[in-house]
């Protein structure tokens, strides 16, 4: 039973003592890190339903040729019916042979506005559809809100939609992070500055954090000093928050951009195939670095606003379209599989003949996830995704 | 981008570049698209400055027939039979009209039909036309509407019809679009959340509005109406500034006197602050309230730039030429922001932390740290 697993490998180290929250060792067993693609990834060229003629009709040239083990430039057969883009052959496919990583096909949201910027705010938010928002809450800092114990960080330069409202979360732009500028004289006058102000709990975490992040990176940075490996972009940024969730942070939240694949997406050695490596590449960094026995304990969630067409557009890409494929990564994970049984994907099981359906709603999926994850009970829930009910997909 | 940031720096007309800067973030391009790099230059100072406070329809179309955009929302792609509907649709969700709108999926796609043809081409030769539309070839500069390219049918947008002719198509669609009461409500809300509040009052919006649309999308005038709204007064020094409004006061306040040689540095502040000159990634802009800016880390970094500015060295007194040294500045803030009558608005505990300076340069770093300067 991997539940078992979370629960036990919680042996967290290294106390951090912040202003304003407990960041001190967080209490909490559970780590969970969503990745958020956003501008809307192409979930066909990573979850390949390669056993559908249909897709290799709709697509002339941007397909991944079925899995054929003469050709390195083949899918990677997962499932009778779908395969994995090549691109994750050394990164993401050995964690799928140890059944660490799950696909959920056909997952996203009812918002069907086909925007960016409408449906990762609908997501971010993780508030009912029908009437006003309010953004002012989003739904991580809420599920921070019913958590005790926790320790939130933001892995991005500014502070997402869905960390705010309720007690600020720090944030840190990981990947140029370096040697805090401000002195611990400066540091203690400018706080004094902001002792009665709104601004008072942001500035004491913002220099906490800073100090901190600065002390757990140092050894890191000594490395590369001396020609260690060196890493970055996006594997850079995962390494550095693989490290930082293995001792001092537990739920967190980091973005990723670049899928917006209008023109020219290309197939495998193109440009979404760079991105994928990129991104498998540190997604298996930020497995590796933060450990065997945290890994254990951490659920990765990998999410995006919406598919795309399911058919190439005239430019060879593709544009906006409904339903995604998410992915759930950990060491106690129940993966190795794809979640769901749907048959080949045929023009009859498109959504208004253009792309994919949604079937698994992402606050359910997720609700499911943190029953199981944190032993949240329906009224607990409510709070996080109000009006959504959570669905068990037995994925820990 | 020295050029940009040293007019936000010292240009006299302070309102035409933060609405030059306010018009790019609306009707953003990336730099880092394409060849998009050598083209925003040209987009800020030719499609965007003369029409900052002039009518919104002459905006609009500036950006349209401008190869940055047609490039950047993958226009010059689209073509009869090859459709690529990216640009329509953020015409709509974010240039004009505003998601939720009242528009749907089959109006993005009937004006994706009416933009087919309007693009970009660079080669010297006039492409040929067949005899029955070779009139309708508009070539400006590398713009270009390419008859061979439109679709011809009849199109249905927002309950028009509107006969396929050509480019004319285009101008009929944005004068739909820019007389639509959302468009006048969607500017006038970003207006006013760009100059007065995160959450404008309906007691603001309406009126804009109402100037937006009798005025035929007059901006000066919708500027006017809120500069001299109540709102407007009592939002001054409340709200939040953002980074590149952060860096540019901070320049304006410290080297009014000193003109800088060299704007690079400012460029990787606001880089660093996450709001780099022509660094939005995704169409939508930068966002203009105060929750996208005041996080932990990004007031963290905040100091960290103030301190540089404070110090006068950071590079700005270097210039780019090989062997140049940097020649760093002294500023002596305080007599500067007591002349300016900046000194007597600032709360005990500044004050109390601005006496405890050891330095000019440390007085100068925590007067740009205090909350008071963050607000505008």
């Amino acid at each position: 039973m991997n539940r078992r697993s979370l629960l036990k490998a919680g042996a967290l180290t290294a106390p951090l003592i912040i202003g304003g929250r407990a960041f001190a060792a967080p209490q909490s067993q559970s780590r969970l890190l969503i990745v958020f693609l956003r501008g809307a990834y192409d979930a066909a060229s990573v979850l390949v339903p390669s056993s559908s003629d249909f897709y290799y009709q709709s697509r002339p040239t941007i397909a991944i040729a079925r899995p054929d083990e003469a050709n390195p430039k083949s899918a990677i057969p997962l499932t009778d019916e779908w395969s994995l883009h090549p691109a994750f052959r050394e990164t993401l496919y050995p964690l799928y042979q140890k059944r660490q990583i799950a696909f959920v096909p056909y997952a996203g949201t009812d918002d069907m506005t086909r925007s960016h910027f409408e449906t990762q705010d609908t997501i971010e938010l993780g508030q009912p559809i029908q009437g006003s928002r309010n953004y002012g809450s989003g739904f991580m800092s809420r599920l921070a809100a019913s958590l005790t114990g926790d320790a939130p960080i933001a892995f991005t330069a500014q502070v997402p939609l869905t960390f705010r409202g309720g007690a600020p979360v720090p944030n840190i732009a990981i990947g140029g992070f370096g040697k805090p500028g401000v002195d611990d004289r400066q540091a203690k006058l400018i706080q004094q500055m902001y002792q009665t102000g709104s601004l008072h709990q942001s500035v004491a975490e913002g220099f906490a954090v800073e100090s901190a992040v600065y002390r757990s990176l140092g050894s890191e940075m000594m490395a590369a000093n001396r020609g260690a490996v060196s890493t970055k972009g996006f594997e850079l940024a995962a390494r550095r928050i693989g490290r930082l969730m293995k001792t001092q942070f537990n739920l967190a939240f980091v973005d990723v951009g670049g899928w917006d694949t209008h023109v020219n997406q290309g197939n495998v050695g193109g440009y979404l195939s760079g991105r994928l490596e990129e991104l498998g590449r540190g997604l298996a960094g930020y497995a590796d670095e933060i450990g065997p026995e945290a890994w254990n304990s951490t659920v990765v969630v990998v999410i995006s606003e919406f598919g795309r067409t399911f058919k190439e557009n005239g430019d060879k890409g593709t544009d906006h379209g409904h339903g995604s494929v998410y992915w759930v990564m950990g060491g106690g994970v129940r993966g190795g599989r794809v979640v769901g049984d749907h048959g080949p994907v045929t023009q009859a099981s498109l959504n208004q003949n253009r792309d994919y359906p949604v079937l698994v709603d992402y606050r359910a999926l997720m609700g499911g996830l943190f029953s199981r994850m944190y032993g949240m009970n329906a009224g607990r829930l409510g709070t996080v995704f109000p009006g959504a009910a959570p669905r068990d997909l037995g994925l820990v | 981008m020295d050029r940009s940031i040293l007019r936000d720096v010292y240009s006299q007309n302070q309102l035409q570049e933060q609405m030059t800067w306010f018009w790019f973030n609306h009707f953003n391009v990336h730099a880092s698209k394409a060849n998009l790099r050598v083209m925003v230059g040209d987009y800020e100072d030719r499609a965007l400055r003369p029409h900052a406070l002039g009518r919104f329809r002459d905006l609009l179309e500036a950006t349209l027939r401008h190869p940055a955009m047609l490039r950047y929302l993958d226009n010059a792609e689209n073509a009869a039979g090859r459709i690529n509907e990216n640009y329509a649709r953020e015409i709509m969700e974010l240039h004009t009209m505003g998601v939720g709108s009242g528009y749907s999926q089959k109006d993005v796609q009937e004006l994706a039909r009416i933009l087919t043809g309007v693009g970009i081409d660079a080669r010297p030769l006039t492409p040929r036309i067949g005899p029955a539309h070779a009139g309708d070839l508009i070539r400006d500069g590398i713009f270009e509407f390419n008859p061979n390219r439109h679709d011809y049918g009849d199109k249905v947008f927002l309950g028009h019809v509107i006969r396929g002719r050509g480019f004319g198509e285009v101008e009929e669609a944005l004068d739909i679009l820019a007389a639509q009461p959302a468009t006048a409500r969607h500017i006038s809300r970003e207006l006013a959340i760009y100059f007065v509040s995160d959450d404008p009052p309906e007691s603001l919006i309406k009126p804009m509005a109402a100037t937006f649309e009798s005025s035929h999308g007059d901006i000066a005038r919708v500027l006017r109406v809120m500069f001299h709204s109540p709102e407007f007064r009592a939002s001054l020094g409340t709200k939040f500034k953002d980074p590149a409004h952060y860096v540019i006061s901070a320049l304006r306040l410290t080297y009014n006197d000193t003109p800088i040689a060299n704007a690079a540095p400012a460029q990787g502040w606001m880089n660093r602050l996450a709001e780099g000159l022509y660094g939005h990634e995704t169409p939508d802009g930068y966002p203009m309230i105060a929750a996208a800016w005041n996080g932990p880390g990004q007031m963290e970094t905040r100091f960290e730039v103030a301190r540089v500015i404070a110090s006068g060295g950071g590079g700005l007194f270097k210039t780019d030429t090989p062997g140049a040294v940097d020649r760093p500045a002294r500023p002596v803030l305080e007599p500067v922001v007591n002349d300016a009558g900046l000194g007597a608005g600032l709360a005990a505990p500044t004050r109390a932390a601005l006496a405890q300076a050891v330095s000019p340069a440390d007085w100068n770093a925590l007067y740009l740290s205090s909350p008071e300067f963050m607000r505008r």
